[in-house]
C-alpha cells in the first residue's frame, strides 16, 4: 500500500463558494519525493493540513502511512513530521530549547535520531543559545526542519519551505531533501516555484483546488501538445504585443530575456513566416527555435486549455 | 530637484558594527524598472526602507524623487508609490472602498476619486467584483488590485517588494504587463523578486551581496560580463560569495 493515499477529497470552507479542494485523489509511494506544484490557494496547505489530520474533509478519504487520517489520526500524529507554511516554533524558546521540546513530545531525544538532523541542525547550532523569534529566516527554516525529523518520522510534510527564499538557499534546501529522501523518508512538499518541481521524482500540478496533473517531470515535460519555441531579439518586450496579433499564434509569454511560443498548428514552414511578419513590423533581428518546454511552460498550458 | 528618480552616493545603515546596508551608490532614471535583488539577507530591505523614508540612514546621501531622505521624508512618502505581498489592501473592505481609503490618503478629491476608481475597475476588468470583500478574491487579483492602488495618485516612483511572491505563473506576466503600462506612463518602478526570469523583465538591476552592491547593468550585459546564458547563472556566481547568513 502507497505511504499516502487521497480518495476524492473534497473540502469547503465557505458555503456557496468554490470548494477549496475538489475531488483531489492521488497517491505517494513509500520513500518518494514528491512536489505538490501550484500558486497560493491552490489548496496546496488544505491537502497538508487534512494529511496531518489537523482539518476533516467534507467528503473523501485519505491514509497515511497505512492509518486513516480520521480514525486513526492519533498514530498518524506520532508518525509524521509536518513543517507549515508558517514559523509555528516557539519564539521565546532558544533553538536548544525548542528542538528539545519536539523531541520530548515525541518521547524520544535529541541524541537518539542526531545522524538524521546532524547536518541541518549544525548550521543552527551556533545559535544554540538564540531564541527562536531573534533567528534569521534561513535559520528558522533549518531549525523548523529539524524540528520536524526529531523523531524520525516516517512521512515529512513540508508546505512551502521555500517561499520567499532566495535561489542559492532553496538549492541548498533541496539538497537536504535528496539526503533524507536517501534515509528512506517518505517526502510530500509544496511549492509555488515551478523551477524546483524538476527536483521531485513525480509531482501533482494543481490549481483552484483541482489537480491538473499527476506524473513524473519528465512524462509531464513530454506531454506538452505539439512544439514550443524560443523568440530571441535585443528588445523582447517590444516583440511581444505584435507576435501576439499574429493569427497562427497558440501561446505566446515572456519568459525571462526570451519570448515562449506555440503555434496552433505545427507547421515546418511556420517558424519562417513568423519572422517574415515579425521582420514587416519593425523586428529585423529575430531568433527563432525549438525547446524543451519546463514545467512552468507545461502548467501555463494547462492553465489556458484546462481539460 | 533633478531628473533622477533615485540617486544614492555612499548610502550605509549600520547597526552596531554591523553594516546593513554598506556605501551603495546607483542612480535610477525617471520611467526606468530597476530590478532590486539580493539574498535574504544582503540588505535589500534596509535599503529599501530608508529610499522610501521610513528610516534614517546612518551615512551616505540619497534624493527620492528629488527629495532627501535625511530632511525630506514627509515629502517622499507623498511622492512614492509602495506595495508588498505582506502588505497590500484591507481584506475586509471592498475593492472600491479600498480605492477610495487609499485614494483619500494619498490626498485625491472626491471627483478624482470617482475617476479614477471607475477607471481602474474597469482598466482590471472587476466590474463584477467591485463591491466584494478584498479578503474573497483570488491572490493573483489581489496583488493587480494593490499595484494599481499603490500608483492610483500617479507617484514618480513606486517600490514594490517582492509582488508577484506564490502567484502563478500567468497572473505573474499580467502583473508584469501593468509593470510595463506604468513605467509607459513614465513612473519609475523600483521593484524586488526572487524569480530570477523577472529579472529579465527590468532595463536595469542590482545585485546586493553582503550590503553591498556588487553588480549592476542591464541583464544583457550582465549575463555577458559573467558568461551567462540565464540571470540565474549570474546571481548564482555572486550570491554564492555571500558570507552573511541568509536573512
Amino acid at each position: 500500500m502507497d505511504t499516502v493515499v487521497l480518495e476524492n477529497i473534497s473540502k469547503s470552507y465557505i458555503k456557496n463558494a468554490p470548494p477549496a479542494l475538489e475531488n483531489v485523489s492521488f497517491s505517494v509511494k513509500k520513500g518518494e519525493l514528491f512536489g505538490l506544484i501550484g500558486p497560493d490557494g491552490a489548496g496546496k496547505s488544505t491537502i497538508f493540513r487534512i494529511l496531518t489530520t489537523l482539518l476533516l474533509s467534507d467528503a473523501g478519504k485519505a491514509t497515511v502511512a497505512g492509518y486513516d487520517v480520521v480514525k486513526d489520526f492519533h498514530q498518524i500524529r506520532s508518525c509524521v513530521g509536518y513543517m507549515p507554511g508558517k514559523f509555528s516554533l516557539y519564539q521565546d524558546l532558544t533553538v536548544e530549547e525548542n528542538l528539545n521540546f519536539f523531541a520530548t513530545l515525541f518521547g524520544t531525544t535529541i541524541s537518539e535520531n542526531y545522524a538524521l538532523i546532524k547536518d541541518i541542525y549544525e548550521q543552527s547550532a551556533p545559535f544554540k543559545n538564540r531564541r527562536a523569534g531573534k533567528l534569521s529566516g534561513g535559520m528558522k527554516q533549518k531549525l523548523a526542519l529539524s524540528c520536524a525529523l526529531v523523531h524520525r518520522p516516517e512521512v515529512l510534510f513540508l508546505d512551502e519551505p521555500t517561499t520567499g527564499v532566495d535561489a542559492v538557499s532553496r538549492q541548498e534546501f533541496w539538497d537536504m531533501l535528496k539526503r533524507l529522501k536517501n534515509e528512506g523518508i517518505t517526502i510530500v512538499v509544496s511549492t509555488p516555484y515551478m523551477d524546483e518541481a524538476s527536483l521531485c521524482e513525480r509531482i501533482a500540478l494543481i490549481q483552484t483546488g483541482h489537480i491538473l496533473s499527476i506524473d513524473t517531470p519528465d512524462n509531464i515535460v513530454a506531454a506538452y501538445p505539439g512544439k514550443l519555441y524560443a523568440l530571441r531579439a535585443p528588445k523582447v518586450h517590444l516583440l511581444l504585443p505584435d507576435t501576439r496579433r499574429y493569427a497562427g499564434i497558440r501561446q505566446c509569454y515572456a519568459a525571462g530575456e526570451k519570448l515562449h511560443i506555440a503555434f496552433k498548428e505545427d507547421g515546418k514552414d511556420h517558424p519562417a513566416a513568423l519572422l517574415t511578419y515579425l521582420k514587416s513590423k519593425g523586428h529585423q533581428t529575430v531568433a527563432i527555435e525549438e525547446i524543451r518546454p519546463d514545467i512552468e511552460d507545461c502548467f501555463i498550458e494547462k492553465l489556458s486549455n484546462p481539460q | 530637484m533633478n531628473n533622477k528618480a533615485i540617486t544614492c552616493k555612499d548610502l550605509t545603515k549600520r547597526f552596531g558594527d554591523f553594516f546593513a546596508v554598506n556605501h551603495i551608490s546607483f542612480e535610477v532614471e525617471q520611467g526606468e524598472i530597476f530590478g532590486f535583488l539580493g539574498a535574504n539577507g544582503a540588505g535589500k530591505t534596509t535599503a529599501m526602507r530608508m529610499l522610501c523614508g521610513l528610516s534614517y540612514p546612518s551615512s551616505g546621501e540619497a534624493t527620492v524623487a528629488g527629495f532627501n531622505v535625511f530632511k525630506q521624508q514627509e515629502e517622499i512618502k507623498k511622492n512614492i508609490g509602495y506595495m508588498s505581498q505582506k502588505f497590500s489592501l484591507y481584506e475586509s473592505l471592498t475593492v472600491r472602498e479600498n480605492i477610495r481609503f487609499y485614494g483619500g490618503v494619498y490626498g485625491l478629491s472626491d471627483k478624482q476619486l470617482k475617476e479614477k476608481g471607475d477607471e481602474l475597475i474597469e482598466k482590471l476588468g472587476m466590474q463584477q467584483e467591485a463591491k466584494m470583500m478584498v479578503g474573497s478574491l483570488p491572490l493573483g487579483w489581489k496583488q493587480k488590485l494593490a499595484f494599481s492602488v499603490a500608483i492610483i495618485h500617479q507617484p514618480r516612483i513606486v517600490f514594490l517588494d517582492e509582488p508577484t511572491g506564490g502567484v502563478d505563473p500567468v497572473t505573474r506576466r499580467q502583473f508584469w504587463d501593468l509593470i510595463y503600462d506604468a513605467a509607459e506612463q513614465g513612473i519609475t518602478v523600483f521593484v524586488t523578486t526572487h524569480y530570477m526570469d523577472e529579472a529579465e523583465y527590468c532595463n536595469r538591476i542590482s545585485i546586493m551581496v553582503d550590503g553591498r552592491i556588487d553588480a549592476l547593468d542591464t541583464p544583457a550585459n550582465l549575463r555577458q560580463q559573467f558568461g551567462a546564458t540565464s540571470m540565474n547563472e549570474v546571481f548564482y556566481a555572486l550570491a554564492r560569495s555571500a558570507k552573511r547568513s541568509a536573512d
